[in-house]
């Protein structure tokens, strides 16, 4: 597992929003095809470091960013290449649902739209990601219905297909599940489990089960620093760091 | 005195307050209404003047209102809007940025017949256009500015953050992400910000008084280039100008309840837009 | 499209956006410019002490006089009685609505003010003229009442939504613990909104009478309509005045461009700018102390 290539890297980061540091000196790298779960108690900074990857800092003018993010080795943040294109390949899910105000169908077809897919490629990528994300059986007579009338566990994976239809090499998953009950939370859970296959995946979450259930790698994050990384199971039966035992075994947070 | 008498008396203070202010509106309406009323038909709306304006009705200045309100709909919407969405999506706090929102708080409280002055010095007289329908639209077009831009950038702010983000995620530029999702959501505060302000200036007066309203146009063609007439400047006329004012009083409350429908229609259909909203949310 | 294509509409797209921003600020400064020009052309013919300190407006008589005096005063008398009239009922109105009106009470009262906001000010002139105009001369004996008291009134009318609206919005944003805090040493409602709450909310409702006082000063077809306009030195309430704003509405109209009258309108016209802009300076001073104070 740990010969995997390195897909994704950020070294010596440090962010600040205005005078606030919220990050500080993150050194991280996250193999290919493998998912990667960041813990740590609310307000450390997991959701400041994963908004770093695919640039969704570049909207809040207070927010000031130095270090690297590498993706392929190439710097993320580098004047050759564009926010757009970082975004589209390293994709993202939200806490909370953010379905697109229009159809089902539209929700999926508007990045295909954007991307300049082939208008005849369109119908079928958008069934392929709804049956990815096991959803196609429950919308597919439905598929000019308000994406804003489904329920939050199907509009969460209406969110993911969104995502895996436009074949990103990475997909960030900020508490994905955090809004779902148990059942639509195990749909989705099965899906990142899925999809590990073909990418590279970092998500977010509070439910320390959830972590141990899917995760290949843990990150525990402590007031904006790393302090430990490791295989999610020594992380959660071995800690070495005393911060991360108590956290674990829920201690705090 | 006792206890209870004083808590009358404070409660009444209040009252009376509200009473009145009440009472203003309810003379208002009622003068207008029952009066306007009686020179109400069917031919008052769709005639033109006759007889020296003493008969007949105010198509013209109907026609003018919708025309040159259609004009300053168009004028400051697009620009209105534009600069809302710079402010709201694009702009960081710097010194620019304060700037332009202070100079949008001075322009709302600028006087409108200044905007009449600064009409006739750009519009009429700067820029050669005459007094025409063009100068008073875009002068009233100026006025409109700053409260279309202020309600504009109310509406863009409700839409949460994560909405954007969700466009974003699929790699659309800032620009598409605005056009495909912002402005589609925030088209209801939009749309009610922008009439409510045409409502407005659909009854001034004063920044159209130099720059091309008429009393009477004998052909009224709705060219952009010339005169016009218009419901407020009619009323303005009719009630202090003209040489036979109490012969043409019962013309003039037409026109007052004409121009207030004009204008609560107007109001109602912002409230109409609001409520749909709301209801669909 | 290309992405690069794309991305370059982007761009553009970003700085037209941005260009409309930094127009609003060449309108502003646009019209600063107009009344700066032509009021130090207004300068080159005329002393400006004679426009400060004359006591005659008499732009086209044989004794030609520009003395902005009458008309500052007219305006000031006005907008001072306007306010007198509006300032008791709107405070009387924001409290009640916010500290006694019920839910449904308010569901009706709010609509009500909303509809006054909306008549138009050539409406209102309109009624000072066939119904308050006959009123005050009837009570007063005199021929016709168009006069400042007429204007007040009206402008009074006019002024009262929008101090209500802003007035309301402070009073309710008063922490609700200053409140129990009051009530919990005995105090009575009453004495809770005199003592506790308005002096709480004096700067927002301060906020809202700048408001209120910039919208009556700038107001020109009210008191156009409803003030008789006579140009003699302004002499009290029961008399005819003429305002800056209705000696610009009167006189534009008919002066030949580029003379000294014409310049001296801008002059009189840059004056009104001054005097607004202060007072909006001074209400978003108020509004600025509000803020800071509610975030305290
Ligand atoms: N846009 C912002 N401006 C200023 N401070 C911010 C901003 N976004 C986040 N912060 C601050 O940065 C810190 C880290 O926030 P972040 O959202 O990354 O935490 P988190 O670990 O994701 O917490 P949670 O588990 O609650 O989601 C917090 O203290 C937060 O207040
Ligand atoms: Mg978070």
């Amino acid at each position: 597992m740990s010969n995997e290539p390195i897909k994704l890297a950020a070294q010596h980061v440090d962010l600040w929003f205005g005078k606030k540091q919220v990050l500080k000196n993150i050194n991280i790298t996250f193999p290919k095809n493998i998912v990667t779960a960041l813990i740590g108690p609310s307000g450390c900074g997991k959701s400041t470091l994963l908004r770093c990857f695919n640039r969704m800092h570049d909207l809040s003018p207070d927010a000031h960013i130095e270090g690297k993010f590498l993706l392929d080795e190439q710097d993320i943040y580098n004047q050759k290449i564009s926010a757009t294109e970082v975004r589209r390949r390293i994709g993202m899910v939200f806490q909370k649902a953010n379905t697109f105000p229009k159809s089902i169908y539209e929700n999926i077809n508007y990045g295909l739209k954007i991307n300049d897919v082939p208008k005849a490629d369109r119908p079928g990528i958008v069934e392929q990601a709804l049956k990815e994300s096991y959803l196609w059986d429950e919308v597919k007579d439905n598929l000019d219905m308000p994406a804003t009338r489904l329920s939050g566990g199907q509009q969460q994976r209406l969110c993911i297909a969104r995502t895996v239809a436009l074949r990103p090499e990475v997909i960030l998953m900020d508490e994905p599940c955090s809004a779902l009950d148990p059942l639509s939370t195990a749909k989705i859970e099965e899906l990142i489990v899925e999809l590990k296959k073909d990418y590279t995946i970092l998500i977010v979450t509070h439910n320390m089960q959830q972590a141990q259930r899917i995760a290949d790698k843990t990150v525990f994050m402590y007031l904006g620093e790393i302090i430990e990384s490791g295989n999610t199971k020594s992380i959660f039966t071995d800690p070495q760091e005393e911060l991360t035992t108590n956290y674990v075994k829920g201690h705090f947070g | 005195m006792s206890k209870k008498l004083a808590s009358i008396l404070e409660w009444g203070t209040l009252l009376i307050s509200t009473g009145t202010v009440c009472f203003f509106l309810v003379v208002i309406m009622w003068d207008i209404i029952s009066k306007g009323a009686a020179s109400l038909s069917w031919d008052f709306i769709t005639a033109l003047p006759t007889d020296g304006m003493t008969k007949g009705g105010i198509l013209p200045a109907i026609i003018g209102t919708v025309l040159l309100t259609l004009i300053t709909a168009l004028v400051a919407a697009p620009f209105g809007i534009s600069c809302a969405i710079y402010l709201n999506e694009y702009a960081s706090d710097n010194w620019t940025t304060r700037i332009i929102r202070a100079s949008i708080r001075n322009l709302a409280g600028v006087p409108s017949i200044i905007y009449g002055l600064f009409g006739l010095a750009l519009f009429v007289q700067g820029l050669h256009m005459g007094t025409s329908l063009i100068s008073a639209g875009l002068t009233l077009g100026l006025l409109s500015l700053p409260y279309i831009i202020i309600t504009t950038e109310e509406a863009l702010r409700r839409i949460p953050a994560s909405t954007r983000e969700a466009a974003l995620a699929v790699g659309a530029t800032q620009l598409e992400s605005i056009r495909d999702v912002v402005l589609p959501s925030a088209i209801p505060g939009i749309l009610t910000g922008i009439v409510l302000t045409l409502s407005r200036a659909a009854g001034e007066t004063a920044p159209i008084l130099f720059t091309g309203v008429a009393f009477y146009i004998n052909n009224p063609s709705g060219y952009l280039n010339q005169e016009f007439m218009a419901l407020p400047y009619h009323l303005y006329m009719l009630s202090t100008q003209h040489q036979a004012i109490e012969q043409v009083r019962p013309l003039a409350y037409g026109t007052a309840l004409v121009l207030i429908i004009v204008v609560f229609l107007l109001n109602l259909s912002a409230f109409y837009i609001r409520y749909k909203h709301s209801k669909n949310e | 499209m290309q992405l690069a294509q794309r991305e370059q509409i982007d761009k553009v797209a970003r700085l037209l956006f941005r260009t409309t921003g930094l127009l609003v600020i060449a309108i502003l400064g646009g019209i600063f410019l107009m009344l700066l020009w032509n009021t130090v052309a207004f300068f080159l013919k005329v002393k400006p002490m004679d426009f400060i300190t004359g006591t005659q407006w008499n732009p086209s008589g044989s004794q030609v006089s520009y003395g902005i005096l009458p008309l500052l005063v007219s305006t000031i008398l006005v907008t001072f009685g306007a306010m007198v009239i509006a300032i008791p009922l709107s405070l009387g109105t924001a409290a009640f609505l916010s500290e006694y009106a019920g839910k449904t009470l308010k569901n009706i009262l709010k609509p009500v003010i909303e509809m006054l906001a909306a008549i138009p000010s050539v409406a209102i002139g309109f009624l000072g003229i066939v119904v308050l105009g006959p009123g005050i001369a009837h009570l007063t004996g005199q021929s016709n009442g168009l006069n400042a008291l007429n204007g007040a009134i009206l402008l009074s009318v006019m002024a009262l939504p929008t101090i209500i609206t802003v007035a309301e919005d402070a009073i309710n944003g008063v922490p609700s613990s200053y409140k129990e805090a009051s009530y919990s040493v005995g105090a009575s409602k009453w004495q809770t909104l005199i003592k506790v709450t308005i002096p709480a909310a004096a700067p927002g409702i301060l906020a809202a009478i700048m408001l209120g006082v910039g919208r009556a000063i700038g107001e020109t077809m009210t008191v156009l309509m409803a003030t008789g306009n006579a140009s003699a030195f302004p002499k009290g309430f029961f008399h005819s005045v003429r305002t800056i704003t209705a000696t610009i509405a009167i006189e534009m109209g008919e002066v030949p461009y580029q003379t000294t009258h014409y310049y001296a309108l801008f002059a009189i016209a840059a004056v009104l700018f001054l005097i607004t802009l202060a007072v909006n300076l001074i209400g978003e001073h108020f509004v600025n102390k509000y803020r800071k104070y509610q975030e305290a």
